[in-house]
């Protein structure tokens, strides 16, 4: 059969060419092609991942903004607060102190009525008490003859002016 | 290890797959010797019938033998004297030479008036040294030179009858110049891809390239991946230049004019050359394991004398079966496809409208054969890369019990 008789020329050449090839085809194809394609399959999966992942960090950064600007509104509004607070603080302040002086000054005013109608009364009473004496320079000139009852008048008057 | 634990251990071995795969290649390959010696056998006996297996020698003994025969029936039409240069039509043969290994290109007529292409003949023989001249001298077996001629079959002998020398016969046949020119063409493709990948990193790949990478793709993740596993790395270019060589070559086989049209990978020393190198490759990686399940596997000890012969005869089975399996498959394609159009010659020489009327018919089937060869020039460069694939797996793989 020479159909199934291997040849031995054929398997010298076979041998020869295949080792080669293989040899050659080793070095020189298989190993670039696959270690591109398969630097490139690790690109497209980093490219991925990194996608993936730039999303995540969008997302969480969206998140972070919301949470940022809902805190600076939080914020602006203890503010305001704050200020209404101080505005109200500082006018009833104001308030207080106005009241404050006020009622000072009347006082001070009231104290310096009463010493007016204090020094007033003096005065009345040392114009009445002039008065009086002329009265009763008058009074005695006048009655003088009338020694006891004179004597009673002066006494009613002395006691009257203790 | 009772009896009684034994049994089911033997039924339990019976069922697993590396021993019915052994169990089934052995049947198979005794199938196959039987046929081969039947076939070797019947052919020897039935030497003056031109029929399958013919050989040129017998065609001619046959031209002679039935002269009378052919002279009587050609002598109304052309007489005798044609009917000496017209050959009779012997498919048998026609199909032999296409699908055997010649010493010369043949392109196309017959007889006297064929043109073909004279490859070098390279002798090595212990008294003359290397001898080395164009195959041109033969004048087609016609002719003897430096006491080398060509036999019938296509074999260089010793002009000088007794002579019994060896020759080792290396010539650049028409397979190996189909081989080289594939692995030529897949040298170009492949390296000017490795050059275009390198200079595009990471870039996609372009035009014909996108073409090919699929196919590297397809036997590192489908074939290599899920049979090796986390070796596949280390086996990737073996296993790619054994698909990419086989491929090609089928492919080339398929092209019916020069370049193509060589049964180089249905050629038995091409696939026994390939069938070897996988031998080497699963014996020598073969680890511990791979060895344990040969010479120590997990049944009882007095199975050992069934189960080690047959797991040794098994290792040398699945190149061999590899090597049969390629073989046959693209022989088998060219020949169907060679008989397909040897029928209306067959019928043209019975009758001439006849022929005529029965070409259609055998267009249309060689069309429908050659598209199923390509399937077949893809299907069994798979089949031969994953079964590869299969048995390195089987040799490199850890086992965790």
């Amino acid at each position: 059969m020479q159909l199934v008789t291997p040849a031995i020329g054929l398997v010298f050449w076979m041998l020869v060419t295949f080792s080669l090839l293989l040899v050659i085809l080793k070095k020189f194809a298989w190993k670039p092609i696959l270690a591109s394609i398969r630097e490139r399959e690790q690109t497209i999966e980093d490219s991925l991942s990194l996608a993936e992942k730039t999303k995540a960090d969008m997302i969480r950064l969206q998140g972070e903004n919301e949470s940022l600007l809902a805190e600076a509104r939080k914020e602006r509004d203890a503010l305001l607060k704050e200020a209404r607070e101080m505005r109200d603080k500082i006018v009833g302040d104001a308030k207080a102190t106005a009241d404050e002086e006020a009622k000072k000054l009347l006082t001070r005013a009231q104290d310096e009525i009463e010493k007016q109608k204090a020094a007033a009364i003096d005065e009345l009473k040392r114009e009445v008490s002039v008065l009086s004496v002329q009265i009763a320079e008058k009074l005695m000139q006048q009655q003088l003859e009338n020694n006891q009852e004179q004597q009673a008048i002066i006494e009613k008057q002395l006691s009257q002016l203790n | 290890m009772g009896h009684k634990k034994g049994m089911p251990n033997f039924s339990k071995t019976f069922t697993t797959s590396s021993f019915r795969k052994s169990f089934v290649t052995a049947v198979f390959s005794a199938f196959f010797a039987v046929s081969v010696w039947a076939s070797r056998d019947s052919v020897a006996s039935d030497h003056g019938v031109t029929t399958a297996v013919s050989t040129h020698e017998v065609t001619i003994a046959n031209h002679e033998g039935a002269d009378a025969h052919s002279a009587a029936a050609h002598a109304d039409a052309h007489g005798a004297e044609a009917s000496l240069k017209e050959e009779k039509f012997a498919p048998g043969k026609m199909i032999m030479d296409h699908i055997a290994d010649a010493h010369d290109w043949h392109l196309w007529g017959e007889g006297h008036g064929s043109v073909s292409i004279p490859l070098p003949v390279i002798l090595y023989t212990e008294s003359k040294g290397l001898t080395v001249f164009s195959s041109a001298r033969f004048e087609h077996g016609h002719a003897a030179y430096e006491g080398f001629k060509l036999t019938e079959k296509g074999k260089v002998t010793w002009e000088q009858e007794g002579n019994t020398e060896a020759i080792y016969d290396i010539s650049l046949t028409k397979n190996v110049v189909a081989m080289l020119i594939a692995v030529l063409t897949i040298l170009i493709i492949t390296l000017g891809m490795a050059k275009s990948y390198t200079k595009n990193k990471g870039k996609a790949p372009k035009g014909f390239h996108n073409l090919v990478e699929p196919l590297i793709l397809f036997i590192r993740d489908d074939v290599a991946k899920r049979s090796i596993g986390h070796k596949t790395d280390k086996f990737m270019p073996l296993l790619l230049t054994i698909f990419s060589f086989i491929f090609v070559n089928n492919v080339f086989g398929l092209i019916p004019i020069f370049p193509g049209g060589a049964n180089v990978t249905g050629n038995i020393a091409i696939t026994m050359v390939l069938a070897l190198v996988i031998f080497l490759t699963v014996n020598l990686n073969g680890n511990k394991y791979y060895w344990k399940h040969i010479f120590l596997p997990d049944v009882p000890v007095w199975m050992y004398v069934i189960i080690i012969p047959i797991e040794v005869l098994g290792v040398v089975l699945k190149p061999f079966v590899l090597m049969l399996r390629l073989f046959a498959n693209i022989t088998a394609g060219h020949i169907i496809i060679l008989g397909f159009f040897s029928l209306i010659f067959i019928f043209g020489a019975m009758n001439q409208a006849l022929g005529y009327a029965v070409s259609p018919l055998s267009v249309a089937f060689t069309v429908f054969m050659g598209l199923l060869e390509m399937l077949v020039a893809f299907l069994q460069a798979f089949v031969f890369t994953l079964l590869s694939a299969i048995y390195i797996g089987m040799a490199v793989e850890e086992h965790h019990h």
